[in-house]
């Protein structure tokens, strides 16, 4: 089974231990000095786009949404792109800490902690656009049901109804998942901590966490039902934002296409983002012993895949489009073609359809620079994908009378521009605080990995182990650990 | 009536420096009749609830309780609110349109049970507890890091300092300690 292959790298290289995992992720957070000028560097950039952020909140609030680019018949402009954006990148962190999880993915294990922060950081800036574009959004919680004195209710009848309910549920369940896989972790940086502020900070946060074999039977099954109840959650969020278009009658949105390929593109837009931040991560951390060129050439061939799925969807739009016999929906398909915003069209072909397919290529997949910068444009790609499918769509509907054009203004970008900060602030804060690799997992795995192999006493050994622990090494219980890692590691 | 109190006996607490050592000795300890056992470890190891025969079901019950309340309490909602309260004509859709209450009654059953999933484990283990007595051993710090440990409490009916210590010993304990409450 031995691969030669230079990217069939083990999940966890180098010379370690349970010792050298611990302290060289805990140390990250313990040790200050570890934070060096690149951390500053886009620590300090978000914070200034944060103000970016502060400013075009505060116009928007003052001048109401008419500082921005919509206008009839394009009602719904940046707002809803980017709201679609940045939840969609928070989908693959879900996938990731849950779907891997229960597909027993033992690769997930290095870059579940992260993708999760990413989850949730990114769908605190999708809030912000529904929650802004209402035009009100002081009165945002009629958007609930409650019982008021004028007797009105939220018509349960409609998908955008159904998408509040949707992502604050995501939004929670996200936080929870994130917080419990957290608890283990702040033990051990409660206790590996000299400072004693530093450990009563993390003494209270980890709420008396002891290791004890009865809490950890318990957490565990909390945290496999927790992924089972993330695993549909998460297909039915993006699958709900894909109904707030496709149950509308808008010739280009009334397709059921759509929610397998809104959660496609959720995903491979996520895994994009996962490694835009896991590639420099791991380099400014030292980390590359833990995430390894697997894990990013398996990230890549996610990304492929799930791309490939998403250009399927743009096919059959056309298809769709011209089959239909319907002059809308043929219009629409001019419109998208020869239309205003003919060439947004062309750039989403040319970065989701064209760009990925480099990643068929071995040498392309361990390029970090290269994956990087596909990765950005794979961004880029699904930031027009909704573009076109939103505004694009709304340019030209059913009335030649009717039609109209959209141009963003310098709020609407602002806006963007301010989520990206808080974004990049909010990450590289969590980096900062919080171990940005599951601790207590890397160590299970590695126990794992080195299949029953120990060092301690050996007149004890054997008592137990069902299965030799031969170069075979197979986890136990489970299928065999990807990446066939070898039973005598050096300790 | 003085403050200060005799302190009590919480067991004896071996430490070791693998888990597989632990696992078997957990087994070894509970084969040789012991009853109150704990063992602590910086990640789960499979098969140690079993070595001690400890079982619970407790959160997953709980949980599918709570993703029936869920349920129950969506589709209540909706039908309360679009059916009896102010039946709204939609689309001249049924007004009990039941498939279009589908989906937030998905969702409220995923919000109560990931909710129950979380407090429930929580609340069964006793959390937030900032005391326990198992962190008057000493070197426990390394429990979260990279030691493995096994308490015998005082409580069990076939503990006695002497004969548990060499037991523990024999197993493959590094160090064996006496822990106060």
């Amino acid at each position: 089974m031995a691969s030669s292959n230079a990217l069939n790298d083990e999940l966890i290289t180098g010379e370690q231990s349970y010792k050298t995992i611990n302290d060289r992720i805990n140390n990250i957070v313990l040790n200050p000095g570890k934070h060096g000028v690149s951390w500053w560097m886009v620590f300090l950039i978000g914070f200034g786009l944060l103000q970016v952020l502060g400013m075009a909140l505060f116009w928007l609030l003052w001048r109401g949404v008419g500082v921005w680019g919509i206008n009839k018949p394009v009602m719904w402009g940046w707002d809803i792109i980017n709201f679609v954006w940045w939840i969609g990148i928070g989908h693959a962190g879900t996938l990731i800490s849950a779907i891997l999880l229960l597909l027993r993915q033992a690769w997930r294990t290095s870059i579940n902690r992260f993708a999760e922060a990413m989850t949730i950081f990114a769908v605190s800036c999708a809030g912000i656009f529904p929650a802004l574009h209402t035009g009100r959004p002081w009165v945002d919680y009629w958007l609930f049901p409650y019982p008021n004195v004028v007797g009105m209710w939220p018509q349960f009848r409609s998908p955008l109804l159904w998408d509040v309910f949707a992502v604050s549920t995501y939004a929670t369940v996200s936080i929870l998942f994130w917080a419990v896989g957290l608890l283990p972790d702040i033990a051990s940086l409660r206790d590996k901590s000299r400072n004693k502020v530093v450990r009563s900070v993390y003494g209270i946060l980890s709420l008396g966490w002891t290791g004890s074999v009865k809490h950890w039977h318990r957490y565990e099954q909390a945290y496999i039902l927790l992924a089972g109840l993330s695993t549909p959650l998460v297909l039915s969020v993006h699958t709900i934002v894909s109904f707030d278009f496709a149950v509308s009658i808008v010739p280009g949105w009334h397709t059921t296409i759509f929610p397998p390929y809104f959660v496609a593109g959720a995903v491979y837009a996520g895994f994009a983002m996962v490694l835009t931040l896991a590639i420099p991560v791991r380099a400014w951390y030292g980390l590359k012993d833990y995430i390894t060129m697997r894990h990013i050439d398996w990230m890549a061939k996610v990304m492929l895949a799930t791309g490939l799925i998403v250009f399927y969807g743009y096919i059959l739009e056309m298809f769709y489009g011209m089959y239909s016999g319907n002059v809308f929906e043929l219009g629409l398909v001019k419109n998208r073609l020869y239309g205003p915003y003919a060439w947004s069209y062309f750039m989403l072909l040319f970065c989701n359809g064209v760009v990925p397919q480099l990643l068929w290529f071995p040498k392309i997949r361990r390029n970090l620079v290269a994956l990087w910068l596909i990765c950005q444009v794979v961004s880029i790609g699904m930031w027009l994908e909704r573009f076109v499918i939103i505004s694009v769509s709304l340019l030209r509907d059913f009335l030649p009378s009717s039609w109209g054009f959209f141009t963003p203004t310098m709020w609407d970008i602002g806006l963007f521009l301010g989520t990206m900060g808080q974004f990049m602030f909010l990450m590289f804060g969590f980096l900062r605080v919080l171990p940005m690799i599951n601790v207590f997992e890397m160590k299970e795995l590695w126990y794992k990995m080195t299949g029953h192999h120990h060092t301690g006493t050996s007149a004890d050994h054997g008592a137990h182990s069902d299965k030799p622990a031969s170069d075979e090494a197979t986890g136990h219980g489970g299928p065999p650990l990807l990446g066939q890692p070898a039973a005598d590691k050096g300790e | 009536m003085t403050l200060v109190q005799e302190p009590k006996l919480y067991g004896l607490v071996a430490e070791f420096s693998d888990p597989d050592v632990l696992l078997t000795a957990a087994k070894q300890t509970h084969n040789a009749g012991y009853r109150k056992l704990d063992a602590f470890s910086p990640f789960p190891v499979h098969g140690l609830s079993d070595a001690i025969a400890f079982e619970d079901y407790k959160v997953p019950w709980t949980v599918f309780f709570m993703g029936l309340l869920g349920v129950t309490c969506g589709f209540a909602m909706q039908i309360y609110v679009s059916y009896i309260d102010y039946p709204l004509n939609v689309g001249g859709r049924p007004m009990l349109s039941w498939p279009q209450f589908i989906p937030v009654a998905f969702e409220c059953t995923i919000l109560f049970a990931a909710y129950s999933a979380v407090f429930g484990m929580l609340a069964y283990n006793g959390f937030p507890r900032p005391y326990q007595s198992i962190f008057n051993t000493p070197r426990f710090d390394l429990a979260s890091q990279d030691r493995f440990f096994l308490a015998v409490e005082s409580e069990d009916p076939k503990f006695d300092i002497e004969h548990t210590e060499a037991f523990l010993r024999s197993v493959g304990a590094n160090t064996v300690s006496i822990v106060q409450k």
